[in-house]
């Protein structure tokens, strides 16, 4: 995988170099739901941007459209200057260097918690199995599991799970990682434990996009935040600019329902 | 009671027959079920109706059917010259793997979906993610139906021996043709065939006790 390729510029004016995804146009419907309605969206190399918005508003599509687990009727999406391939080899390659962490965790029951971490790197980057171990127990280690790497999932509580399925999609070294709210299934007190490793991953200068709505994560770590309604990106403001000031009276609605209760 | 005694040697061979055709179908069943049933979860829509159509055709065909074109048809076509036994595998492998295929994509089903997406999110090919993380988790439920449909694949394959391959049911044809108590004949038949099946669903019922404890 050579970086020296030019990426072709296509008319936009930003210096494409730092533009890492970009959502031009996107356009999807679920039958007559009309889910994600003209998107346009960039994410720079480096950047967190923490998406949110009331349920229902097309957030985990658009989350599953830049790695595409979900189709796109029209536009397009490049991610490090390339267009998403149709189903195939291709598409395999790119997903590996688009980590996804799910709400649901979605570790392999079948597996170890250290084969869930190696078995990416010896089946998709065919890394040999002691270097995808040493790496597995240092990425474990880095998110605080290490002592469970025998266990199966089952056997771990949610906030570990979740841990684990960081480590998992860091062990391929991914561009950028996409988090479609990663906290929503945890009981609270384990919040903190996983948004403190997302936290140490965007100082560490990870390009991240999130989906929750952890209002204190968005507050720290964001770099700029998308409000979405409707299918719609309806505002995208500096995290501050938005909790404090928001222009639209969508956010502004929405804020006042999950700020005051 | 002697008929087994005067005829041991047919009977073995019969018990032989009916082990060797039931085992040789038997694979080829499974081999070719798990495959289509690849085909029939496959994001390729042309590979996905050739998956439905050979479901579809075989599953819905009476098996005498098949063994017909089987001895008749095929040969003149394929493979001249032949045996009934490799005839006779054919026929009942393909027929048996539809429903192999049908249990093995039900077990798929049953198999959350955030698995597979979570596969393929690391990069995992359609193939990869079938073989390394969905097959496995669908096993447990598949051995169950896998296994009524390897007994009845047994009893199946008594049609064989209506085409000159020598199996426990033709030896047992054999005999009453020439004149031996019917009762007997069939004990020791039936004996036959159970001593295969019992085997059959012990095997299966100790693999479904491993796979409970690996995990
Ligand atoms: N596979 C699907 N088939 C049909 N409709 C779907 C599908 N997935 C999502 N939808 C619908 O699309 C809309 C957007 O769903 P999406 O999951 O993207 O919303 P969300 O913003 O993530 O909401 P939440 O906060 O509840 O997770 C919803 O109305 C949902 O019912
Ligand atoms: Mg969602």
């Amino acid at each position: 995988m050579s970086e020296v390729s030019v990426t072709e510029n296509a008319g936009g004016p930003a210096p494409a170099a730092d533009r890492l995804v970009v959502l031009d146009h996107v356009n999807k419907h679920f039958g007559a739901l009309h889910v994600l309605q003209d998107i346009d969206l960039t994410i720079n190399r480096g950047e967190v941007v923490v998406v949110i918005g009331p349920s229902g508003s097309g957030k985990s599509t658009l989350c599953r459209t830049i790695n595409r687990l979900e189709t796109i009727d029209s536009g397009s999406i490049t991610i490090d200057g390339k267009p998403l391939p149709q189903e195939g080899r291709e598409l395999a390659r790119l997903r590996a260097d688009v980590g996804m962490v799910f709400q649901s965790f979605n570790l392999f029951a079948h597996k170890t918690v250290l084969e869930n971490v190696m078995l990416g790197q010896t089946k998709v980057r065919r890394t040999d199995k002691a270097k995808a171990a040493e790496k597995a127990r240092a990425l474990l280690d880095r998110v605080g599991v290490g002592t469970q790497a025998d266990k199966y999932p089952a056997q771990l509580s949610g906030g570990q799970q979740q841990r684990v399925a960081i480590a998992r999609a860091l062990a391929m070294d991914p561009k950028v990682m996409l988090f479609d709210e990663p906290t929503s299934a945890l009981d609270p007190e384990m919040i903190n434990e996983v948004l403190d490793v997302m936290q140490q991953l965007a100082r560490d200068g990870m390009t991240m996009v999130v989906v929750t709505h952890e209002m204190g994560f968005a507050r720290s770590a964001a770099n700029r935040v998308v409000f979405m309604a409707d299918g719609r990106i309806v505002e995208e403001a500096e995290p501050n600019q938005f909790f404090n000031n928001p222009r639209s009276e969508r956010a502004k609605d929405f804020l006042s329902k999950i700020l005051h209760h | 009671m002697n008929v087994l005694l005067d005829y041991l040697p047919e009977f073995r061979d019969g018990f032989l027959g009916t082990l060797a055709i039931t085992a040789s179908s038997g694979l080829l069943a499974l081999v070719l079920g798990v495959l289509i049933a690849g085909f029939r979860v496959s994001p390729i829509p042309p590979l996905r109706a050739f998956g439905t159509g050979w479901v579809t055709v075989l599953r819905n065909t009476p098996l005498t059917l098949l063994f017909l074109v089987a001895f008749f048809v095929v040969p003149q076509i394929l493979f001249q010259g032949a045996s009934p036994f490799v005839l006779a595998t054919l026929a009942l492998g393909f027929y048996t793997s539809s429903f192999v295929c049908e249990a093995v994509r039900s077990g798929i089903n049953t198999v959350p979906l955030g698995q597979a997406e979570a596969a393929r999110s690391i990069g995992m090919t359609f193939t990869q993610t079938l073989r390394l993380i969905v097959l496995p988790q669908a096993t447990r439920t598949v051995l169950a139906p896998l296994s009524s449909i390897l007994i009845a694949l047994t009893k199946n394959s008594a049609i064989a021996g209506a085409f000159s391959f020598a199996e426990l049911f033709s030896v047992s044809k054999l005999l009453n043709d020439k004149g031996y108590t019917v009762a007997w004949i069939f004990l020791w038949t039936a004996l036959g065939y159970l001593v295969i099946t019992f085997s059959i669903s012990g095997l299966f019922r100790l693999l479904e006790r491993r796979m409970g404890v690996a995990r």
